[in-house]
């Protein structure tokens, strides 16, 4: 079971830190602010969610799952936000220029 | 073991990276934000050398509230007039002199410790039991060097009481501008909405955590002064006028309730901040609890900056 389990993490953690490496790509390569923020909530929302699912197989116990469902929810609520913010602010200064 | 050896070899170098790049950086916008991932990045280093409590206060301090009061900074330099001159060759010479002098100071002291070094941390951990808090780094706060901890909150005061004091004669004793923060977005309105309840739980469990885990005033404070930030510049709440009676209050009660204490060690115990035998961890529990609200709204006020306007009536 702890076998199953760890392959689990493994994939799982993995294929986030590859969503997290394709987003920090996008982040230095894309043209304009636009396209890098959406670069950028990407790999906030599937990144981190791959790796907090991979990493709750590991978790102690029910609570320890929760409190990683928990930083993953609020990690979500601010990319989303913010990414709203820096994109107002974008389109703020493009329509003043 | 070989793993660990790269991410801490990989860490250390992102680090200096990051010091030199804020460091060279020409705009204060950009030195700013890269002076904000060092201090996250200092963050996990701390949490590699399993001081858990010392991370948590570098992201609140480090990362967070001093960003923000840099940014502020910056944002008002900006609009100042006229624009902040040059600085003459000779004395950045002198300054980096002087910081050149304080880190090789600091590596020759560090790099000539004795391979043991000298350290309380076993009798702290013995006598951690009689104190009734699970928390090593509590105890060492609140118990052993607990003149120090008081100290500091006041410093935290008197520097309040510097930004306070950039205030115009007759915007004395009234409200925070709080006009380098941008006019709110619906957005943000939203999440100053939504937020603060989460927030408060995480605050106040920090602090109550604070005796047998790490966490305390500082880091519980930090997040309600955060909170209140947050309602504050999406305008749901104004700020408050720095005369109000509850404002200053709010601001002594964590010193006051800490010094009430040590001086009660007079006469409880045999000497200024000792706590009766029996009663140490109520009474360290009331000071956290005083000294959580008094750094939330240090935090907070210091943050929303000097008073611009008297309030209106």
């Amino acid at each position: 079971m702890t076998f199953v389990a760890n392959i689990v993490t493994i994939v799982l953690v993995s294929a986030g830190a590859f969503f997290f490496m394709a987003g920090t790509v996008g982040l230095l390569r894309f043209p304009d602010t636009l396209t890098r923020v959406h670069a950028l909530t990407k790999v906030d929302n599937v990144g981190l969610g791959l790796i907090v699912f991979g990493l709750l197989p590991q978790a102690d116990g029910l609570l320890h799952a929760l409190k990683l469902i928990g930083i993953w929810a609020l990690v979500q609520l601010s990319g989303a936000i913010v990414s709203q913010l820096m994109a107002q602010a974008t389109r703020r200064s493009e329509r003043q220029t | 073991m070989t793993i660990y050896f790269g991410f801490d070899a990989g860490l250390a170098a992102l680090l200096l990276a990051m010091a030199t790049c804020s460091i060279v950086a020409r705009a204060s916008f950009a030195a700013i934000v890269l002076f904000m991932i060092y201090g996250l990045l200092l963050a996990i280093v701390w949490v590699r050398l399993s001081a858990v409590d010392v991370a948590l206060t570098e992201t609140a301090i480090g990362g967070g509230v001093t960003g923000v009061l840099l940014l502020g900074a910056a944002a008002r330099l900006r609009k100042s007039n006229p624009p902040a001159g040059e600085i003459d060759l000779s004395l950045r010479i002198w300054a980096g002199l002087l910081c050149l002098l304080t880190a090789a100071g600091l590596a020759i002291v560090v790099f000539f410790l004795p391979d043991e070094a000298p350290t309380l941390a076993p009798q702290v951990q013995e006598n951690l039991a009689e104190n009734g808090l699970g928390n090593p780094v509590a105890a060492v706060l609140f118990v052993y060097r607990a003149l120090d901890t008081l100290l500091e909150k006041v410093v935290l005061l008197l520097a309040l009481v510097g930004v306070w004091s950039l205030a115009k004669d007759q915007a004395w004793g009234g409200v925070p501008g709080l006009q380098v923060y941008e006019q709110p977005s619906r957005i943000l309105v939203f999440l100053a909405q939504l937020l603060p309840p989460i927030g408060l739980v995480v605050g106040i469990y920090m602090c109550w955590a604070g005796a047998n885990y790490p966490g305390g005033a500082f880091q519980g404070g930090s997040i309600l002064a955060a909170m209140w930030l947050l309602v504050m510049m999406a305008r749901l709440r104004p700020a408050p006028a720095i005369a109000a009676p509850w404002v200053r209050l709010l601001l002594v009660v964590g010193p006051a309730a800490f010094l009430a204490i040590g001086f009660l060690g007079f006469v409880a115990a045999d000497s200024f901040l000792a706590y009766p035998e029996g009663y140490a961890k109520p009474l360290i529990i009331v000071v956290e609890v005083a000294l959580t609200l008094s750094i939330g709204v240090t935090l907070a006020l210091l943050v929303a900056g000097a008073p611009e306007r008297m309030p209106q009536q």
